[in-house]
């Protein structure tokens, strides 16, 4: 079943003054459900903009995605507020929790948006941080926790919604060795139990060598598309 | 109930900035709280200073003796009057004068004066200008031809209490005559302007001197309540012109008007200054927070939210300000209301308005809750600003902010 779509995507900054800048370049891809998938380039190369446009983040110059069925494209700025709220996870490069929650509290948060009684959302911030190996951090302000911690909260926090699938911006760029790895063997636990889609973006050779399927960008455009396993 | 949450814990997440923010806001309410009550204080000390040394609330004149204090213009029916002052109710008394202009003389120089011929007793109940007196007595002790001076004009003429001055002034017959008076008084008002030009004698002696006796020129009303004033105006029937204290001084209704209308420039200027403040400070916390809201649009948090936890943080760092600032202005109105200002330094010019050299603070309590009401307004609205920018934040752009 495919997740996102994406139909002849372009992004083009400038546009029509001279020094136009081809940030996406025509791509079209598919994602299947349960992939686990990275996205890699050089600096520049355009990952974090696809992102963006598959997240709803930013819109296309031209083209379509579409997530399952919906043409995010059509949709009005509330409406797309709304979809990602319920179908699209995000984690970010500098983890991004909210200083002032502690951990249960910026995983329930999300679950507060969308009006989740409180008894299923104190049980699924339970399960969903006990699954990143947080069950005993709970009460800790994001200050209080290293980065590894505070990514693992943070793809806790972007599972507690139920999405479709989770869209991961550098996620390891900030992390040390044994974080990366701690996180990494996460994701890839939810993936291969839980079915979660995962898309990354990234440079980092210790992800890339995760992934199940690795698209390289180059100037906008996908030069190379393989699938691992 | 969480934006409640988060908007709480963000003020204290840069404690000296929001206490800074709540500082000013206590600073606003207390400086237009205390500058208001300043203001109403000094106001109502100047009119209370001129209705109680000579205006009173109402007087009655003949319809022409105000047009140049011509002595023949005396009270018309006097008697039908006077019975009729005697059943009004709202009257709590009234008090007779003989009013003439002349000019006080010693071996000093010689000065310009209204000679009021007055009931001592009677006067007593209308004018506090027995209570002011800093020497002497009041019109009762001295059996010929006492008066009673303002301390300004003793001072010009180098009169002290039994010193002689010479009155000169117009009879009824247009005869020019010089009489010797004795100072059996001298009294010291709060405007140094009536010091100077108003002195008081017996009703008997100057109605013998000029002719006038069993006529009077001016009937004082003091009423139970000031605002009873046109209510009292509306019941006296007469050919005689009746006129309310703002009728027959209406430079000190136009000061206070105009003392109003500058309390809520002085007063606009303050919540504007705090309106800048706190939309400067304000501001800062959003630039700060940049990815943070970038992260909450991103995840599926509404633009309204948004909005309403940025003006919630503005309210609740007023809500806690407000109150302090309320009870301070409220001590310290108090405080000067009972002990005062000392404004010593400029005293001269306080005097000459006819205000005391001390100014007692004095604030109806509706207007705590009005300005109250106009700082939380204010407050609210300069949140708007700053939380109208955040929602112009692109989320993509602010999460990658640092």
């Amino acid at each position: 079943m495919k997740v996102i779509q994406t139909k002849n995507i372009f992004k083009i900054y400038n546009e029509g003054k001279g020094n136009e800048v081809h940030a996406v370049n025509n791509v079209s891809l598919e994602i299947e459900k349960g992939e686990f998938t990275a996205i890699v380039g050089p600096s520049g190369s355009g990952k974090t903009t696809l992102l963006n446009i598959i997240g709803g983040l930013d819109t296309p110059t031209s083209g379509n995605v579409l997530i399952e069925n919906t043409e995010t494209a059509s949709l009005k700025e509330n409406e797309m507020i709304n979809f990602r709220l319920h179908n699209i996870g995000f984690v970010f490069q500098s983890y991004n929790l909210i200083p002032v929650l502690n951990a249960k509290e910026n995983v329930g948060f999300i679950m507060l948006l969308q009006n989740i009684p409180e008894k299923e959302r104190t049980e699924r911030v339970t399960s969903l941080l006990k699954a990143v190996g947080l069950e005993n951090q709970m009460e800790k302000r994001p200050n209080q926790m290293s980065g590894g911690q505070q990514q693992r909260v943070a793809v806790a926090r972007a599972l507690a919604s139920k999405p479709k699938f989770v869209l991961a911006d550098e996620p390891t760029a900030n992390l040390d060795s044994k974080s990366t790895t701690d996180l990494l063997d996460i994701m890839e636990n939810l993936n291969n139990e839980e079915g979660i889609t995962f898309v990354f973006s990234t440079h980092d050779q210790r992800v890339i060598d995760r992934a199940h399927r690795i698209i390289t960008l180059e100037d906008g455009k996908i030069i190379k598309d393989e699938k691992i396993k | 109930m969480i934006l409640f949450k988060i908007a709480w814990r963000n003020i204290w997440r840069n404690k000296l900035r929001s206490i800074v923010v709540m500082v000013s806001v206590v600073l606003g309410i207390w400086s237009g709280l205390f500058i208001m009550a300043m203001t109403l204080g000094l106001n109502e000390q100047r009119m209370s200073g001129a209705v109680d040394t000579y205006l009173s609330h109402l007087q009655i004149h003949h319809p022409r003796f105000e047009d140049d204090y011509n002595k023949k213009y005396t009270i018309l029916n006097r008697k039908t009057l006077e019975q009729q002052l005697d059943t009004i109710k709202q009257i709590k008394a009234y008090t007779e004068r003989l009013v003439i202009n002349g000019m006080a003389a010693t071996s000093k120089g010689n000065y310009g004066v209204q000679i009021l011929g007055i009931f001592p007793e009677q006067e007593k109940k209308i004018t506090k200008i027995s209570e002011k007196l800093v020497s002497g007595t009041y019109l009762y002790k001295l059996k010929r031809n006492p008066i009673v001076i303002g301390e300004k004009l003793a001072d010009k003429l180098g009169l002290k209490v039994n010193s002689k001055v010479v009155l000169n002034f117009q009879d009824a017959e247009n005869n020019t005559i010089a009489v010797s008076f004795r100072v059996e008084g001298i009294f010291k008002s709060n405007s140094s302007v009536f010091d100077m030009g108003t002195v008081f004698v017996k009703y008997q002696d100057l109605a013998q001197l000029t002719g006038l006796e069993g006529k009077i020129h001016e009937i004082a009303i003091l009423c139970n309540k000031i605002d009873s004033a046109d209510s009292v105006k509306d019941k006296v029937y007469t050919d005689n012109k009746v006129e309310t204290w703002g009728q027959i001084a209406p430079e000190m209704g136009y000061a206070q008007q105009t003392m109003s209308s500058f309390i809520y420039i002085f007063m606009g200027i303050i919540l504007i200054a705090l309106a800048f403040g706190i939309v400067n400070t304000m501001l800062m916390a959003i630039l700060e927070r940049k990815h943070e809201l970038g992260m909450l649009m991103s995840v599926g948090m509404t633009k309204s939210k948004i909005f309403g936890m940025i003006v919630l943080e503005t309210v609740f760092l007023v809500l806690i300000a407000t109150p302090v600032g309320v009870l301070l202005s409220y001590w310290s109105i108090h405080y000067f209301g009972v002990y005062g200002i000392d404004l010593a330094s400029v005293a001269k010019g306080l005097e000459s308005l006819g205000i005391g050299s001390r100014i007692y603070t004095n604030l109806p309590k509706d207007m705590y809750f009005i300005i109250t009401l106009m700082t939380l307004f204010v407050a609210v609205l300069s949140a708007i600003f700053p939380a109208r920018r955040a929602l112009k934040l692109n989320p993509a752009e602010a999460v990658k902010a640092n």
